[in-house]
């Protein structure tokens, strides 16, 4: 069946976290989760703060990545994060810290001057961490 | 002529300081295989990202986002000058910071002003000494940095340009070529030039863009712009530390030449002392014999 694959590469400014051959990858983009088969045509979408996955001969593999684009080129997919974890390597007890850390930014808020959307992103990025590192 | 006792002190001196120098020698190797190992793992990053740019950025309309579009007069300029937060490094900090003043009075020159930002202990201080008003500044920050100061610098620069304060943005840091060599590179950061981003052209691909591509670029462009900030940090830690490694050994080398004269300074004292000593002894016993 899987005589066709994709070639999926994951970077980030520390690694290449993955390089891989894909049957599926799926992305969490922006306006929206898609997915990419061989023969996409190049399309280039930025990415939110989520979980990602693909699978490769009946395995499926978690990521979590944030502030990221993906470039599909015919049977290529490049995914260029500023970061990306499998859940395996996911510091769970330092998910939790960062999510309640967040959360109590977001509570002060109503009294507090302070960046929303930086602390609401961490929020989300803790929340995806948390979130692939169980599965 | 000095005393068998200052040399001996002399050479004990000499030797703690070959010790010291020794010591960060291998310092300054451990943490420059460190730097080079995050310069390889970053390679396929900044590949990606200017490849990514390149492809869709041929045939847009310089129009489409203030990155691209070069300004009609350029009345100042930002420039962000990196250095090294301590010295030991022999001529490292002053090529750089030899590099900005050279940047800094030919843009005079030219009648244009220049925003310095300094990242790095010894440039900050240099200019400060100097009276020159400095934009920004970071400092202490070598020992341990990550892509998150890069963004820090990168969100400043951006700011003055888009704020229109400055027209163009460059930054000078020392391009690692080997462990012997490092020398000041100057980028010019924006506007961004779109035929110099592709460093391998696939040929015009029609992509889809998400979100359409006018602001597609304005999430990817603060982006780009931030390796290129990361890339100079990278470069410019790899650089010190071989700098230092450089000048740690050739202090070494310096101090065992050093060891190596006083020794023989010691020796011809210590030999025309016990001769004197001979001498008297002879002569007392000659004039005994009388």
């Amino acid at each position: 069946m899987a005589e066709k694959q994709l070639l999926l590469e994951v970077v980030t400014p520390d690694r290449k976290v993955v390089s891989t051959m894909a049957d599926i990858v799926v992305c969490p983009g922006r306006e929206g989760q898609f997915g990419v088969l061989v023969g996409h045509i190049p399309f280039l979408s930025a990415l939110d703060i989520g979980e990602m996955y693909y699978r490769s001969g009946g395995q499926t593999a978690y990521l979590a990545v944030s502030g990221g684009f993906a470039e599909v080129t015919g049977n290529k997919v490049t995914i260029v994060a500023e970061a990306a974890e499998f859940g395996h390597e996911i510091d769970v007890e330092r998910a939790l810290r960062a999510k309640e850390r967040a959360e109590r930014r977001l509570a002060a808020a109503k009294t507090e001057q302070i960046d929303w959307a930086r602390a609401e992103a961490a929020l989300r990025r803790a929340m995806v961490r948390m979130k692939v590192a169980t599965k | 002529m000095a005393t068998l006792r200052d040399l001996r002190r002399k050479i004990a001196a000499v030797k703690k300081t070959q010790q010291i120098t020794k010591a960060m020698n291998m310092v300054a190797a451990a943490k420059l295989r460190g730097a080079q190992a995050r310069m390889e793992s970053f390679r396929p990053y900044a590949q990606s990202f200017a490849n990514m740019l390149g492809n869709l950025s041929r045939g847009v309309d310089p129009e489409i986002h203030p990155f691209f579009q070069r300004a009609p007069i350029v009345e100042k300029v930002a420039l962000v000058l990196m250095t090294a937060d301590r010295g030991l490094c022999g001529s490292f900090n002053v090529n750089l910071i030899n590099a900005g003043v050279k940047f800094m009075r030919e843009k005079e020159a030219e009648g244009i002003g220049v925003s310095l930002t300094c990242v790095g202990r010894k440039g900050r201080d240099f200019f400060r000494r100097r009276k020159v008003e400095i934009t920004h500044s970071y400092v202490d920050l070598w020992n341990k940095f990550d892509y998150s100061h890069a963004v820090t610098v990168g969100r400043d620069v951006m700011g003055e340009f888009l704020t229109g304060q400055v027209q163009e943005v460059y930054m000078i840091h020392a391009m690692f070529i080997n462990v012997a060599i490092q020398r000041p590179r100057l980028v010019k950061l924006l506007p961004i030039s779109p035929e110099e981003t592709a460093e391998e052209a696939v040929g015009a691909l029609e992509y889809i863009f998400e979100p359409p591509v006018e602001q597609f670029l304005e999430l990817l462009l603060p982006k780009y712009v931030n390796t290129l900030v990361y890339h100079g940090f990278l470069e410019n830690s790899a650089s010190e530390h071989a700098a230092r490694m450089t000048a740690m050994d050739n202090a070494s080398n310096n101090c065992a030449e050093m060891i190596g004269q006083l020794t023989l300074v010691m020796n011809k004292a210590r030999q025309a002392a016990i001769t004197k000593e001979l001498m008297d002894i002879v002569g007392g016993a000659e004039a005994l014999k009388g």
